[in-house]
């Protein structure tokens, strides 16, 4: 392998946004015929890398080498035209449309009169599917596959063009295992027309069964690559995460209240499935899974935006029906959601009108809105939570990453709930503020709320819960005490490995 | 310095354009002729306006609700003549009330269907605009409807009188928009609207009953839609049964030109009335010119396409659009 | 049978079982009501049905691919005005009274140039500033209405030429001129909109149009092209009504852009974008014709027209809906 040349080579690619700097000097190689694994944490600088890689960004700095020519990517078609594809974890596909058009979007064959020759389009895809070993055809509408096949048509899209390097982002998060089989044998039929594979993942399981080589960034760095077979996921981990800190369990044990909140057979459709467990005041329970585990549906039906199909809802001993967030609200359930932009702020409001939202129907003076209620409650909870903006007039849309989830976690801690559910509370924010967000998580425990943490991030559940519920697939695998959990048994749980349901 | 100076005019442009764009319209008007700021001109272009601009202050809500409303002007056709047609069966002071009913009646059915079912507006209001026209139609029976003693009724004190100088149309104009305003940018009820429009989602996940606030903003254009079919029908004391076809999309234009996003979440009372006296003040400077009614067709589409794309070009910070 | 292709069954045969209900309730119920003596699915009658649908159904044709690609165009019935004033009155122009009937062809490719400037007026406009289409034609609606004024003042705009009227109400095969051309049209858009690469990107513009920029697919000059061809068809449509007619008023084909909208959604198209058909579409536009005529033909009102197609068009809305609903795990947002 040493002697060839790499199919796909970055060096000393920059790239900053206002405020981050997303890729710090990142370098990295792929050779022909080899799998490549790029790991991080959220917010490493994988996604920007392959946005640079792909054109969508300009790198500050750096360069990218196709067979050691440089190359300058503006886009994706252009990315496409140089031999590198992308099969992204979200599709990109329009669903109305059969499958050939969907392979050969925007590059139709032509005929006369500017029709599409139909024939040729037709044959070629077909060609393409039958590498791919799949069960449906070239004229089959895409919106009637399932996902995974839908996954099949994004891969087969990236051998309309004789690659050189194929970049797979999170390719298996919604496959089944069977899926899986095909997938791999995919990425090894790849490997062997000698096609450099960039395989970017959080599942070490797969990482280990299909690579060659593993690189690490963090926090926008380039850590080091090792080689598969000579390394083992506690060194890859120690990568990816570096700091000791972030490994650590939580210690701080206080005492607890009553049982806050308990979940009991809870199901919603295929959603997830007899959920049961309950969370004490002064306690953080730390939800974990992968992606698509269940557990924001989970959070989201407590709060009343799913109707359960089972299950029963107790808070504080007493049973309870939970129809809209309006109710959960009025009986002190709190949700931070996932989606900071798209369900937790209204971006073209002020900090002052986002914070005091939920109750600004008690911020009244007579029947108008009291600006000096709003201020207080807003200063007051600026102060505590240490939100640094100009004033309460400044639009939410213009603030950072961390100081926009402290509003909305102000937005709810401002209404005293009893429970508090923060679903990914440090997503796409920056290592300093999501310390001061794990302190606080933990601080409100101390205070005697009950808090639920769901997270990706193993580090950030091991170091906030007192108890950790691993998830699978829509069901709970396991529950551990922060004693007890170490990062093997938790992994293996949420891979579906360990069998030992809690029941 | 002058880096800065051109700077700041941007903001200053970006923010408040179009009040500045109408401010250099009436001095250029002004100046091309001075009866233009006359006072009773002035007072006359107002109330001209004013059976648009009542309208334009409920589509306000509607649009800063996330939503459109292309049913008002059709809404309008039916308050007028279902009230000149009660004024004569059961007298004025019935009439109004019976059709302030019958027109929130109507807004609420929309409401309901917007707001709790989740239809897509454009085209609920696009059916209920030809609905409505034809409820209008079977009501009137096809024919023109009129008051048959128009000397002799107190009903057209609405759309004809005036107290202490200033008629009675601009005063409810002046009064709905003071109120409304009020409501809107003062109340927890208008907070909630700019959250449902601004972002659904984020306000559902706060705990705002998104399905009741779009039903009300539909409340309030009925309500402001049938204030303007009591001016209109006090007015003209009679009536065809299309008197306000197409008056949805002249609204839906000075709501735009007041510079509210279709997209919903900003826009403000005050704004539309700018865009409304816009409209009224263009129409009215271009007639003193001595030019046809209908050029201001043309200079209105200009404005328009002018504000929304400088708008647009200010916020993503570059004049022509990314589109490949 | 699965669920999913149930419902693309209901979409798309929704339209023709709809026409054929129409068709069997107004023959019923004129037989029962007795108000006139014709059957109401006199062949005469089905004919002149098809003509008096050309002049919307032309223009929805072209709506069909506006909002397929996601788009809308309001102002297709000023489009559609300022067409006939210019076929009309370029008859009258002195250079063309010379050329005897060699005039008809050239005022229609005047006219016809005329709705393709207009709709590449618009087009370049929401390519080039990237506002969005429905404020665009909104004010363009307006414009081209002040643009028609401007024409010829409020008066009339009249001109009879006899050969074209002849033309114009000629049968050829028992189908009406007018009936031609929307057929025609209709078949030349099905094959652009089915068989060519321009109507499948259309498609993928409209479903996805994220990805087809990623494609590497033209979206502004794409749409560019689409508002050119709704201002020919609108074009189109004023010809084939005024060489009839021979008179245009400047308040002609107002609230056209409604109908014919409400005509290409009760077709399914999707507002949305990336769903739709030009067959079901002319479906639509034959089911709102049929629905006229009929509640004549039993002797409602011809008002109530209005109200039921307006009601009408909520209730698809309506099942459009309830058919994509996801069900009770849905989140309530």
């Amino acid at each position: 392998m040493t002697d060839q040349i790499p199919a796909l080579r970055l060096e000393g690619i920059v790239k900053t946004f206002p405020g981050v700097r997303a890729l710090d000097n990142v370098s990295f190689e792929v050779m022909p015929g080899e799998v490549h694994a790029l790991m991080g944490e959220n917010g490493a600088g994988k996604s920007t890398l392959m946005k640079v890689l792909g054109g969508i960004h300009d790198p500050d700095e750096g360069q990218i080498y196709i067979a050691e020519k440089p190359v300058v990517m503006t886009s994706p078609m252009q990315a496409k035209a140089n031999g590198v594809v992308f099969i992204h974890q979200e599709l990109s596909l329009a669903d109305e449309l059969s499958v050939a058009e969907n392979i050969f979007l925007g590059e139709l064959p032509r005929r006369s009169f500017g029709r599409v020759d139909w024939q040729t389009l037709y044959d070629a895809t077909d060609a393409i599917l039958k590498t791919l070993n799949v069960g449906f055809n070239a004229r089959t509408r895409l919106g009637d596959l399932s996902i995974a096949n839908q996954q099949m048509v994004e891969i087969a899209r990236a051998l309309t063009v004789d690659p050189r390097a194929v970049i797979f982002d999170e390719p298996t998060a919604s496959l089944t295992d069977a899926e899986k089989v095909v997938l791999f044998k995919v990425i090894a039929d790849l490997q062997s027309r000698g096609v450099g594979v960039i395989y970017i993942s959080h599942r070490m399981e797969e990482i280990f069964k299909i690579t060659d080589r593993i690189s690490v960034l963090r926090d926008g760095q380039y850590r080091g690559t090792l080689n598969t077979a000579e390394t083992n996921e506690e060194e890859v981990t120690h990568l990816m995460i570096g700091r000791k800190l972030d490994l650590s369990r939580n210690e701080s044990h206080h005492e607890m209240g009553d049982v806050a909140l308990e979940v009991r057979n809870l199901s919603c459709g295929e959603l997830f499935e007899d959920v049961s467990f309950s969370v004490r005041r002064g306690e953080v329970l730390g939800f974990y899974g992968l992606v698509g585990a269940g557990r924001t549906e989970i959070a989201e039906t407590i709060f009343g935006l799913r109707d359960p199909s089972s299950g029963q809802i107790f808070l504080n001993g007493e049973e309870v029906r939970i129809h809209s967030p309006q109710d959960a609200i009025r009986r002190g359930i709190s949700l931070v959601p996932e989606d900071r932009k798209a369900q937790g702020l209204v971006l073209g409001m002020n900090c002052r009108d986002n914070m005091t939202l939920p109750q600004v129907d008690d911020m009244t003076a007579g029947p108008f809105v009291s600006d000096g209620a709003e201020v207080a409650i807003f200063d007051q909870y600026r102060d505590k939570l240490d939100i640094r903006t100009p004033g309460w007039r400044q639009l939410v849309g213009n603030l950072s990453g961390g100081n926009q989830q402290k509003i909305v976690i102000g937005k709810w801690l401002s209404m005293h709930p009893e429970v508090l559910i923060v679903d990914e509370p440090t997503r796409g924010i920056d290592v300093g503020s999501k310390s001061e967000i794990h302190n606080l998580i933990r601080e409100l425990a101390a205070q005697g709320y009950a808090v639920i943490v769901i997270s990706s991030e193993m580090p950030e559940v091991l170091h906030v819960s007192d108890r950790i519920v691993a998830m699978f697939s829509g069901k709970v695998m396991r529950e551990f005490t922060s004693e007890e959990v170490t990062e093997d048994s938790l992994i293996q749980a949420i891979s579906g490995i360990s069998g030992d349901k809690v029941a | 310095m002058a880096e800065l100076t051109t700077k700041g005019l941007g903001k200053l442009l970006a923010r408040q354009g179009i009040l500045v764009a109408f401010v250099v319209f009436m001095i250029a008007f002004a100046l091309a002729n001075p009866r233009f700021i006359a006072i009773d001109n002035i007072s006359g272009v107002i109330r001209s306006s004013a059976i648009l601009g009542v309208m334009a202050l409920g589509v306000t809500f509607v649009v800063i609700g996330g939503n459109l409303d292309l049913s008002v002007g059709s809404m309008m056709s039916f308050s007028t003549i279902v009230v000149l047609d009660l004024h004569d069966k059961i007298g004025p002071s019935l009439a109004i009330p019976a059709m302030f009913a019958m027109t929130l009646a109507l807004g609420g059915f929309i409401g309901f269907l917007v707001g709790y079912l989740k239809l897509n507006s454009l085209i609920v209001t696009l059916g209920m605009l030809s609905a409505i026209h034809g409820l209008t139609l079977t009501w009137s029976g096809g024919k023109n409807m009129d008051i048959a003693d128009k000397e002799g009724t107190w009903f057209s004190v609405f759309g004809q009188g005036s107290i202490v100088g200033i008629p009675v149309p601009i005063l409810m104009f002046a009064l709905l928009a003071v109120v409304l305003s009020i409501i809107l940018g003062k109340t927890p009820f208008g907070r909630k609207v700019y959250a449902v429009g601004g972002n659904g989602t984020a306000a559902t996940f706060s705990g705002i009953p998104r399905a009741r606030v779009v039903f009300m903003t539909y409340l309030f254009s009925a309500f402001c839609v049938a204030t303007a079919g009591l001016i209109q029908a006090s007015r003209s004391l009679g009536s065809q049964n299309t008197v306000g076809q197409g008056l949805e999309l002249e609204v839906l234009a000075a709501v735009i030109l007041g510079g509210a996003s279709l997209l919903g979440g900003s826009g403000t009372v005050f704004k539309t009335v700018i865009g409304v006296l816009i409209l009224g003040f263009i129409q009215n400077g271009l007639l003193l010119m001595g030019l046809a009614f209908y050029v201001q067709y043309v200079v209105t589409w200009i404005i328009i396409i002018l504000a929304v794309w400088l708008d647009i070009a200010a916020k993503r910070g570059r004049l022509w659009s990314p589109i490949a | 049978m699965n669920s999913q292709f149930r419902v693309n069954l209901i979409k798309q045969g929704g339209i023709w079982a709809f026409i054929v209900v129409e068709l069997i309730f107004f023959s019923v119920a004129g037989e029962l009501l007795a108000v006139t003596d014709k059957a109401f699915m006199d062949f005469d009658n089905m004919l002149l049905l098809l003509k008096q649908s050309a002049p919307i159904g032309i223009i929805a044709l072209g709506m069909t691919i506006i909002m397929i690609n996601g788009n809308i165009d309001l102002s297709v019935g000023a489009i559609f005005a300022l067409s006939a004033i210019v076929l009309l009155d370029s008859m009258t122009w002195p250079f063309m009274a010379a050329l005897g009937d060699w005039a008809i062809p050239l005022a229609w490719g005047f006219a016809l140039l005329t709705g393709v400037v207009l709709g590449a007026v618009n087009g370049f406009i929401v390519w080039k500033t990237g506002v969005d289409a429905f404020i665009v034609t909104l004010g363009s609606m307006l414009g081209f209405r002040g643009l028609v004024f401007m024409y010829n003042g409020e008066q009339p705009t009249s001109h009879l030429n006899w050969t074209l009227v002849d033309f114009a109400e000629a049968q050829f095969l028992g189908l009406h001129t007018a009936t031609w051309f929307l057929l025609v049209a209709g078949l030349l858009l099905w094959l652009l909109m089915t068989r060519t690469v321009h109507g499948r990107n259309a498609y993928a513009i409209g479903n996805n149009r994220e990805a087809a920029v990623n494609a590497g697919i033209r979206v502004g000059p794409h749409f560019l092209w689409n508002f050119m061809l709704i201002g020919f068809l609108a074009a189109l449509s004023a010809v084939v009504f005024y060489s009839e007619s021979g008179s245009v008023n400047p308040n002609d084909g107002m609230l056209y852009e409604l109908w014919a909208i409400t005509a290409v959604v009760l077709g399914g198209t999707k507002l949305t974008g990336g769903y739709g058909s030009i067959v079901s579409t002319l479906g639509g536009v034959i089911a709102i014709q049929l629905l006229r005529k009929g509640l004549g033909h039993i002797g409602a009102d011809t008002q109530t027209v209005n109200l039921v197609i307006g009601l009408i068009l909520i209730t698809v809305l309506f099942l459009d809906r309830q058919l994509n609903r996801k069900g009770k795990e849905e989140l309530k947002t």
